[in-house]
């Protein structure tokens, strides 16, 4: 539970970023790379976390590459990479056919079998991500309002890029475990979407978001356990409700 | 000299974008370039950002220069809750030091201070336009680079913007860098006008480039006379022209 709070009050504001930049299928393709990671991590002999943040950094930085070339719509070249990444991933995993991997906790999460070392993990990286995302929050703004402006005032693009990309990878080797790779960008978007209609700035949005991926982390487990449900799709269900009631809401409002 | 190019080409994928560009912009002075699509002009706004290193020649800046930019397109999603107030306030710690005039200030010069409490998405072409000339007031810019800054502004409203520039360079003293594809309207109290056509076809006062043969070649006759017919109407401050009366009424009442 612990875990579940400390990865929402990062993934908040780090959604922010992504749905501001719409970089959802993004998020998601990093997703799925992470399943490239962990057979890589069994074939290695390397710790899962640490294997899951270098596939996602590798794949990231990949398709900041190839976003620069002209021959194919960023969205084409994020399917292919997705969808090759995860099937590469998934042969792997079957053919080393080893005891030690349960695929579906992989993809669905499982909360609950966090231990405390992992729990701790968790809680360093979040604070490490949280620290580099205040240190470079202007300089994210303004890449993200307009690129060359950004240029102009003394911003170098590609490295705030990369700082982005290396956050996002770091927050999925995180969520994976606790909502699950197929799940892992609804935590990232769905409470930045809830924060926007209560928000006038960008940084109060980014702390909204991250209270309310931490009340749904809370409400959904409780949920999970009251009527005996699986964990992750508890905790994005709540989140979907928080965005319900604030969109409806803001709409009320705003009339 | 605030800025000069001497000799700059730049050439992208084996294609030649411009080449042998010279030229020497100065502070308190207005340079307009204007030319048809695909000229180049985008490309030399980003060299003389810093933002494109040329392919050869030298682009060299005095030292401690300033550069604000304005740039053609300026759209932001409207998932991010971000006022003017906001957008003026966001800049790195090092840009934030040198500035001297407050936010509500620079907005009231370019008259948007209205806007202050706007998002960012629900402002016009228009105000956008000004919102980032504001920013670029109070960021005391030596040097300010508008891309294109018409663009999606009716014919009123691009003369009142263009006199709003020419205001903030005779308060400011700041040399203004101004890309134009608009050969009817360009701006009257432009003191250099270039036209670009991958290499510089002429260049001098808006009054004798209408006249030269190069640029009465690269525009059409018609283009050239609508030119020449609008500089004497504003010299003369006529006000029987339709748009530049009209400009000039909406400015005097």
């Amino acid at each position: 539970m612990l875990a579940g709070i400390a990865l929402a009050l990062i993934t908040g504001p780090l959604g922010c970023f992504i749905v501001w930049r719409r970089m959802a299928y993004f998020g998601d393709t990093l997703a799925h790379a992470a399943l490239l990671g962990i057979a890589l991590g069994i074939l290695l002999d390397i710790p899962n976390g640490f294997a899951v943040i270098a596939a996602c950094l590798l794949v990231g930085l990949l398709m900041l590459v190839l976003q620069r070339q002209q021959h194919f719509a960023s969205d084409t070249v994020l399917g292919i990479l997705a969808h090759s990444s995860l099937s590469v991933g998934l042969i792997a995993i079957a053919l080393l056919d080893s005891p030690s991997v349960d695929l579906m906790g992989y993809l669905f999460g499982d909360i609950l079998t966090t231990g405390w070392s992992e729990t701790g993990f968790i809680a360093v990286l979040t604070v490490v991500s949280l620290l580099v995302l205040i240190f470079y929050w202007r300089r994210l703004i303004l890449i993200t309002l307009h690129e060359d402006l950004a240029r102009v005032e003394g911003v170098n693009p590609m490295l705030s890029q990369i700082v982005l990309i290396s956050i996002i990878a770091f927050v999925i080797a995180m969520a994976m475990k606790v909502v699950g790779l197929l799940l892992v960008t609804s935590m990232l978007i769905i409470p930045a979407a809830a924060a926007r209609p209560l928000s006038r700035s960008p940084g109060m949005m980014a702390i909204l978001a991250g209270i309310i991926g931490a009340v749904s982390v809370i409400a959904g487990l409780f949920g999970a356990w009251w009527i005996d449900a699986p964990s992750g799709p508890s905790i994005v269900l709540a989140s979907f409700l928080c965005f319900l009631a604030t969109f409806i809401g803001g709409r009320f409002i705003s009339r | 000299m605030l800025l000069s190019m001497d000799d700059v080409n730049v050439r992208i994928g084996g294609q030649t974008i411009l080449s042998n560009i010279s030229l020497t912009l100065e502070a308190d002075r207005i340079t307009t370039v204007i030319g048809p699509n695909g000229a180049g002009k985008t490309t030399l706004c980003k060299v003389a950002l810093g933002i494109l290193q040329p392919t050869s020649g030298r682009v060299q800046k005095a030292p401690g220069l300033r550069i604000s930019y304005v740039p053609q397109r300026f759209h932001i999603d409207s998932s991010m809750p971000l006022t003017v107030r906001d957008f003026l306030s966001v800049s790195l710690p090092f840009a934030r030091k040198r500035r001297l005039l407050g936010i509500a200030e620079a907005l009231e010069l370019t008259e948007v201070e209205h806007c202050i409490d706007k998002n960012l998405h629900q402002l016009s072409g228009g105000e956008t336009q000004r919102v980032l000339l504001a920013r670029a007031i109070t960021q005391q810019a030596d040097l300010i680079v508008l891309d294109e800054p018409a663009q999606g502004v009716d014919v009123n409203g691009q003369e009142l913007l263009y006199k709003l520039i020419s205001r903030i360079r005779d308060i400011r003293h700041c040399g203004i860098l101004l890309i134009s594809h608009d050969l009817h309207l360009v701006m009257a109290d432009t003191d250099n006008v270039l036209c670009l056509n991958g290499h510089i076809c002429c260049a001098g006062h808006p009054e004798s480039i209408s006249n030269d043969p190069a640029f009465v070649s690269l525009f059409g006759r018609r283009a050239a006379d609508t030119l020449a017919i609008y500089h004497h109407h504003h010299d003369h401050h006529h006000h029987a022209d339709g748009t530049v009366a009209e400009g000039d009424h909406c400015s005097n009442s």
